[in-house]
């Protein structure tokens, strides 16, 4: 649905994105990640074709985005970052003429404007301003002008960003069965949305991708942090002298509160010596409330990608 | 075909659904209201071989009226969507740039010509109750509106080219009240150049806005108008096209 070869832009000298290749297969939800100023809503609006690429190739639905951009157009819905829009038209209004822009007419684009305020919970203020409207509404009335014309792509730039916790659980909803019917790169800061929306992930960092994969898969690489809590009355006993002779632990960092110790286990990669630990509290006669492998997330891969050399 | 009507449908209905255009409209009453009553109380005074038509597009109020409106009408048609970013999805839409360009211009003369339909009103209303020769013939009165016709989709070319160059409309509204002035005051430099060259009054005087009114408002149409004024219209357009491009490309 999307491919992306060797792209590189350069505004007056700076290079935003350099070399970046990568595809969308049909029927994917693909999350782009990256710091601020990584480069995500520069690749974005290159495939929208609202910039030229300085060099490469970028092409959607098989139309490259800049010889045959109307076909391309034609097959994007797109969410700009801050969604802009007019705001002295009514949400109504607006849907029925970025319908017709896109080539909806008659009973078509009615039912299309009807099927969209439905999707998109904005009936209840269809004749209201859009300068009027709350953050959320806003967010939603761009993705429903985004969907209008049943586009076979989706492009959301932070389609998340500025709403309140209800509001991200409901888009995270309308995007995930969205994903049922349409290809969607989404844009994002918010981590655990990924984890629950997309099927794969993209990386970049200062213009380059750093990592592509799923997000099992790329929260399986790094292991490397891996760490084990023990809560534990141990009475007399020193719990970190006991449990560093366990082979696979790196070290033991103890603190104590209202008589419970509290251990922070680090232990090397791959090793996982929970049971052994679990035995060695049973010999010893302690007390345990709590023992639990502290999983790596989605952020420890980003935060490990993205900010090795910053 | 179709999306050049719907974008030219929007870009219409921002400018009733604003109060802009009323108050644009009020002031522009007001001024024509006062240019009217002017040439009545003109003509009234003392016998004249002028008409009510040519008094009444060649007085000052008529010409305040006529320079102060298309700064005002053409600010917003580029730099608001710009300033709003609604640029991002007005051309991530499937929409060519020429037919971005050409709704808003069209929007804008349309705006312009909808504001001269009240004074035509005037004219009629005299005609029934008033003195039928002071009026002139029909001609005599057609000619001036297909002179503003022809001078106001210059002018409406100049104040989108104008917006295209910045995101702010009072920048936008000042860039084009100085070209439209300037332009309209361009003859003047045939008094202040000492030895003025026939050339230069021959190249200033398709620009002579104050003489062509003086001509049609008589009933004396000049072909120069027809060509001069349309073609110069549609090289600030392939103009406003291209800046347009250029500041979206490089957003």
């Amino acid at each position: 649905m999307i491919k992306v070869e060797r792209l590189t832009k350069k505004y007056a000298g700076v290079t935003a994105i350099s070399n970046l290749s990568f595809e969308v297969a049909k029927g994917e939800i693909v999350g782009f990640l990256g710091p601020n100023g990584a480069g995500k809503s520069t690749t974005m609006r290159i495939l929208s074709s609202f910039l030229p690429a300085t060099s490469g190739f970028a092409s959607i639905a098989s139309y490259d985005v800049f010889k045959e951009s109307l076909k391309a157009r034609a097959h994007l819905g797109y969410l700009p970052e801050n969604v802009p829009l007019y705001g002295d038209m009514r949400v109504g209004e607006y849907l029925r003429y970025r319908g017709s822009l896109k080539g909806l007419h008659g009973k078509r684009l009615h039912r299309r404007v009807d099927t969209v305020k439905e999707l998109c919970s904005i009936k209840e203020v269809e004749n209201r301003l859009i300068a009027n409207l709350s953050k959320g509404y806003r967010q939603r009335v761009g993705l429903a002008e985004a969907l209008i014309h049943e586009p076979d792509l989706l492009i959301l730039d932070e389609p998340t960003s500025g709403l309140d916790p209800n509001q991200i659980r409901q888009v995270r909803e309308l995007i995930k069965s969205l994903g049922e019917r349409h290809t969607i790169l989404l844009s994002t800061h918010i981590l655990s949305e990924v984890e629950m929306t997309c099927t794969r992930v993209i990386i970049i960092n200062r213009g380059q991708i750093e990592a592509s994969d799923t997000p099992e898969n790329l929260v399986g690489q790094i292991r490397t942090s891996g760490t084990i809590r023990l809560e534990a009355t141990t009475g007399t006993d020193d719990p970190g002298s006991w449990i560093e002779k366990i082979p696979g632990v790196k070290s033991v960092t103890t603190s104590e509160e209202e008589g419970w110790r509290r251990c922070s286990i680090r232990v090397e990669a791959e090793s996982d010596p929970r049971e052994a630990i679990y035995r060695l509290a049973v010999d010893r006669g302690w007390v345990v409330r709590e023992l639990a492998q502290e999983r790596a997330t989605l952020e420890d891969a980003f935060v490990e990608l993205t900010h090795k050399d910053n | 075909m179709r999306r050049l009507i719907t974008l030219l449908q929007r870009e219409l209905s921002a400018f009733y659904y604003s109060p802009i255009a009323y108050v644009v409209l009020f002031f522009f009453l007001v001024l024509n209201g006062l240019s009217f009553w002017f040439a009545i109380a003109v003509l009234n005074r003392a016998p004249s071989e002028n008409t009510v038509v040519q008094v009444f597009f060649n007085s000052a109020f008529f010409w305040m009226a006529y320079l102060l409106v298309f700064p005002v009408i053409t600010m917003r048609s580029f730099s608001e969507e710009f300033k709003l970013g609604t640029i991002e999805t007005l051309m991530t839409a499937p929409v060519r740039d020429w037919e971005v360009v050409a709704s808003k211009f069209l929007a804008c003369l349309i705006f312009y010509l909808s504001l001269w339909l009240p004074s035509l009103l005037y004219f009629l209303i005299f005609g029934w109750f008033g003195n039928r020769s002071a009026l002139g013939s029909s001609g005599q009165l057609l000619a001036p509106y297909i002179l503003l016709l022809m001078m106001g989709m210059f002018n409406v070319a100049l104040g989108c080219l104008a917006s295209s160059f910045t995101s702010n409309q009072i920048v936008a509204a000042m860039i084009s009240l100085v070209l439209t002035i300037g332009i309209f005051f361009l003859t003047l430099i045939n008094y202040v150049v000492n030895s003025s060259s026939p050339l230069l009054r021959e190249i200033t005087s398709y620009v002579a806005q104050l003489d062509h009114m003086d001509s049609f408002s008589r009933g004396v149409i000049d072909s120069r108008v027809f060509v001069f004024y349309p073609s110069m219209t549609f090289l600030l357009l392939v103009i406003t096209y291209q800046v347009f491009q250029y500041r979206r490309w490089r957003a």
